[in-house]
């Protein structure tokens, strides 16, 4: 793999000559160009970046990305990545994936990589919908919904995604939306800087099947009354005139309190995104499904002091060799207890 | 201890004989697989042939003294060449009533019978389920027992060491081994230097298991027991450097060997199963040759992880067994639509599902061969014997780099569990094979192809110009760009069976053993090579126009196997299954193949395949 120094790249190096075929509208054309954007800014080479996906809508994703890329089967691009990563630590790998994908079919490698904390970096674009399939509920839909499959409502209780995430202890953990592109520009940025697992959450719109899927983020009310956005070192403040906030109680939960009648700012929890524990942040991720609560965007989790499985695993190897020298073939083959017959 | 093994040698008679087959048999926590690997290391040492047969239950620790628990090791040595662990026994030990029940069955009129006399207490027969004591009833008058009190003569021996009376028992297996040592003449040293390796850390133990060893060898010294001693003189063997070596250990050393030879780096994603997971201990120690080995959260992670750093341009491998191979089924068909090389080594045991999950069988042939969806033909190979695991893992991984296919080994619970001597080669008279990154930009294609082998280049990401996208869609021959026009699949699906038949160019052509013409051509594969030779042996001496044709290739055959066919008046099949074999031969050559099929999850018996052979021939 080459290092040196090599001319910037731009948007237009990481685009193919392939026709895109999502639908028109899709949240993941917007998901695509925020992260042609973001990987010319990296210092990478293009040749290191490989873009790893399973099977869906968002799957597709290699296809336009003029990397090396590899879109494997339903549910497995988490496994196929980290035998790449294993195989080439240096190399810089993306998976891109959606909520059936990597929370259904392929929830045990998502969970596994998390907990391994592989230095893979995971897109997964959330509209809440089976697209490809045509319409069927996924382990994101909300309970109730009625779906191609669930005429009389999905009698499912959803993931939180960015809760699995945490509860399996990813050293990075955020969430961004489709149409926020500078804001998941800045989320893909950090996730990128993130040396071990890095998981994001696209909570994206699928046009045809699960339109409005996020109003209640993306409106333009919703967007400023019930979103808050995480920074660390910044209070957890939110609402149009940025009056509400989070507060932490006693008993250890959090409340939504309203700023004034003698709260200030110094009341509300400040976001800490490297604190090496995941029970804040598993904390932050739970809130939205709270009456008054807002959702959270941003990092919930960076905590970057946990050593890639990769590096692990090829350490050992290393240490080895260090110990006992490059092994000789010919020695092993006459281990142990051997005799001549003449 | 130097007062019992300093005994001087008694009146006992020395009879020198050409061969002995032994088998150890107790509970599964006896430590009866020790007890055989150590007699087995011994007499491979020594220079005897030798087979091995090692059955165990699947249960970790059945209820004490119970059938189910019985654990037993079976070793066939010799002056002589040895192809099988044999039929039947000339030595039974056995730990317990229930040992004994299972056990006696297969002892030769008039063998010896060693018994532990302290296991036989009516609690002990009660678990056997025997109404009568068979050491009174008089069931075994026609064999030669030796009742021996070991646990009480072992903690005779161990009394002054201090250590409790369970950990003594324990030592008892050591006792019945120093037996054996002193029946066969053996060297005790190889076992001494054994248990003092492995009981580096707890010197009290090492000393307690030696000196169980060293007092079971003197009783019988000192006792004159047996009357009679045996003397089993070395084998003819090619010359040269042997080990000891058991098909599993074999597969990784020869994935090793591959991967050194090639120069890229080994890669190994598996999921722990019965019986393939010694590859994954095996191969997770040799982190001095840079074997990168992922222990994957499941079967389906193993694979892909595989697929994963195949590439990223490892020589990559997945270890498992029947019910692993059915997880990994739609991994196989992404492994062969992006063309990338993969080994597979499936370790088939007795299935469907869970099934005998200790036991052997040759059921996963057609698995293999077509389980998967729609057209996915993948190369089948299989080893003939423990040591040939090693030379077809070899050949396999060749296979699969030179052509940019994954490779399927069929290997099974006996060969992977079993042993022989096995004849060390120099990794200088190795076959050399080179493996080639592509690295052009100008005339790089995904899916441009090599004119001979069909292969297409292997471009492995971090390099530069090659930047390149693949995947389980249909490909548009020559660029790899997603293609679903019906003429373009009709032909990517006829060029992937074409790249597999093309392997046929290094397919060594099929030579029967034996009669290279005549009354019978017996066709085998797997496992069953060793009691097969044997019987065709026997049956060729006795005049009879008997051909052997051991197919090692599975997919693709070789190319002359038709032909060969014809050149017999019958073909016999024998198989581990229920024609799995016979089918294939009889679909592709339209030849009228007779099956032997034996599904109880053992190997064949030698007087299974002579009546068989017997019946065909109209004798």
């Amino acid at each position: 793999m080459t290092t040196a120094a090599f001319p910037p790249l731009t948007k237009k190096d990481f685009q193919t000559d392939q026709e895109v075929r999502w639908c028109p509208g899709c949240g993941d054309y917007a998901i695509l160009a925020a992260v042609q954007a973001v990987f010319p800014e990296l210092g990478i080479r293009r040749e290191n970046f490989v873009v790893v996906s399973g099977i869906g809508c968002s799957s597709r994703f290699p296809y336009y990305m003029n990397t090396y890329g590899f879109h494997s089967i339903h549910g497995r691009a988490p496994a196929v990545a980290s035998g790449i990563k294993i195989a080439h630590p240096e190399l810089e790998v993306w998976v891109a994936t959606g909520d059936g994908d990597a929370l259904a079919i392929g929830g045990n490698h998502t969970i596994h990589m998390l907990r391994r904390n592989v230095g893979i970096k995971v897109l997964l674009f959330n509209n809440r919908i089976y697209g490809l399939t045509k319409g069927q509920y996924s382990p994101t839909s909300e309970f109730h919904k009625v779906t191609k499959s669930t005429p009389f409502g999905s009698p499912d209780r959803p993931f939180n995604p960015v809760s699995l995430a945490i509860g399996a202890e990813a050293t990075f953990v955020a969430r961004s939306v489709d149409v926020f592109q500078s804001h998941l520009k800045d989320v893909l940025r950090a996730a990128a800087v993130h040396k071990g697992s890095a998981f994001v959450e696209i909570l994206q719109n699928c046009n045809i099947f699960n339109d409005g899927a996020w109003d209640g983020v993306t409106e333009k009310e919703a967007r400023s009354e019930h979103v808050i956005m995480l920074e660390h070192g910044k209070p957890l403040v939110f609402g149009k005139n940025k009056d509400k906030g989070i507060h932490r109680k006693s008993d250890g939960d959090i409340e939504v309190i309203a700023l004034g009648n003698g709260f200030t700012e110094a009341d509300l929890v400040v976001h800490d995104a490297h604190h090496p524990r995941p029970s804040y942040a598993f904390l932050l991720s739970h809130m939205e499904h709270r009456p008054g609560f807002p959702t959270p965007i941003g990092v919930f989790r960076a905590w970057d002091d946990l050593p890639r499985y990769e590096d692990v695993i090829n350490e050992q190897v290393r240490d080895v060799i260090a110990k006992k020298g490059p092994g000789d073939l010919n020695k092993l083959l006459r281990a142990g207890d051997i005799w001549e017959v003449k | 201890m130097s007062t019992l093994t300093d005994v001087p040698t008694g009146k006992t008679k020395r009879e020198v004989i050409e061969q002995a087959v032994i088998r150890f048999a107790g509970d599964s926590g006896d430590g009866m697989q020790i007890t055989g690997s150590q007699f087995t290391n011994t007499v491979a040492l020594y220079g005897n042939d030798m087979a091995t047969f090692p059955d165990y239950p699947a249960e970790i620790r059945a209820p004490a003294g119970t059938e189910p628990g019985v654990s037993g090791y079976q070793i066939n040595f010799s002056s002589n060449e040895v192809h099988t662990p044999g039929d039947s026994i000339d030595v039974l030990i056995a730990m317990n009533p229930a040992a004994l029940k299972v056990n006696v069955g297969d002892l030769k009129p008039n063998g010896i019978l060693i018994v532990n006399a302290d296991a036989f207490t009516e609690g002990d027969l009660r678990k056997a389920r025997l109404t009568t004591n068979p050491l009174d009833d008089h069931s075994l008058d026609k064999f030669r027992v030796f009742p021996v009190e070991l646990e009480r003569l072992t903690r005779a021996a161990l009394q002054h060491l201090g250590i409790d009376a369970k950990a003594m028992d324990r030592c008892k297996n050591f006792f019945a081994l120093g037996m054996c040592y002193w029946l066969y003449n053996r060297s005790m040293e190889p076992t001494v230097r054994w248990i003092e390796g492995k009981f580096k850390k707890k010197p009290l133990l090492a000393e307690a298991n030696a000196l169980a060893l060293k007092a079971g060898y003197s009783y019988c010294e000192a006792t004159e027991a047996f009357q009679i001693s045996y003397e089993i003189p070395p084998a003819q063997l090619t010359p040269g450097l042997y080990r000891n070596i058991s098909g599993n250990q074999a597969i990784a050393l020869g994935l090793v060997a591959a991967a050194s030879k090639a120069g890229i780096r080994l890669f190994l994603g598996s999921y722990p199963i019965t019986p393939a997971s010694d590859i994954l201990h095996e191969l997770s120690q040799y982190k001095d040759f840079g074997v990168l080995t992922f222990q994957a959260e499941d079967e389906i992670a193993a694979i892909t992880s595989a697929i994963g750093a195949s590439y990223a341009g490892a020589l990559a491998v997945t270890t498992t067994s029947g019910p692993g191979m059915a997880l990994k089924t739609e991994a196989l068909g992404l492994a062969v639509m992006t063309e990338l090389p993969l080994i597979i080594c499936d370790i088939q045991r007795g299935g469907p599902s869970t099934g005998l999950p200790t036991k052997t069988e040759q059921a996963d042939l057609l698995q293999a061969m077509f389980g998967r969806n729609s057209e996915a033909p993948i190369p089948v190979l299989a080893p003939a014997t423990p040591g040939d695991c090693f030379w077809i893992t070899v050949e396999a991984c060749k296979i699969a780099l030179k052509y940019m296919v994954p490779v399927i080994i069929l290997s099974d619970g006996y060969l992977a569990n079993g042993a022989e001597p096995w004849q060390i080669p120099k990794v200088e008279d190795m076959p050399e094979f080179s493996v080639t990154y592509a690295t052009d930009p100008a005339t790089y294609l995904p899916y441009k192809r090599d004119p001979d082998t069909l292969a297409r280049p292997w471009a492995i990401p971090g390099t530069p110009g090659l930047e390149h996208r693949i995947g389980g869609l249909e490909k548009q021959d020559v660029t790899g760009n997603i293609n679903y026009e019906p003429l373009n699949h009709e032909n990517m699906v006829r060029i992937r069976a074409a790249k597999i038949q093309a392997i046929t160019q290094d397919v060594p052509p099929a030579v029967p053993a034996g009669d290279q013409e005549g009354d019978l051509l017996i066709v085998s594969w797997g496992s069953t090579f060793g009691a097969i030779t044997q019987s065709v042996k026997a049956h060729r001496g006795k005049g009879r126009k008997i051909g052997h044709l051991h197919l090692r290739y599975l997919n693709p055959f070789p190319e002359n196997l038709g032909e060969v066919l014809k050149r017999y008046k019958k073909v016999l099949v024998p198989e581990l299954n229920m024609g799995q074999l016979s089918w294939m031969l009889r679909a592709k050559f339209l030849v009228d193949a007779m099956g032997l099929n034996k599904i109880q999850g053992r190997p064949f018996k030698q007087n299974e395949l002579d009546q068989k052979i017997e019946e065909v021939l109209g004798l």
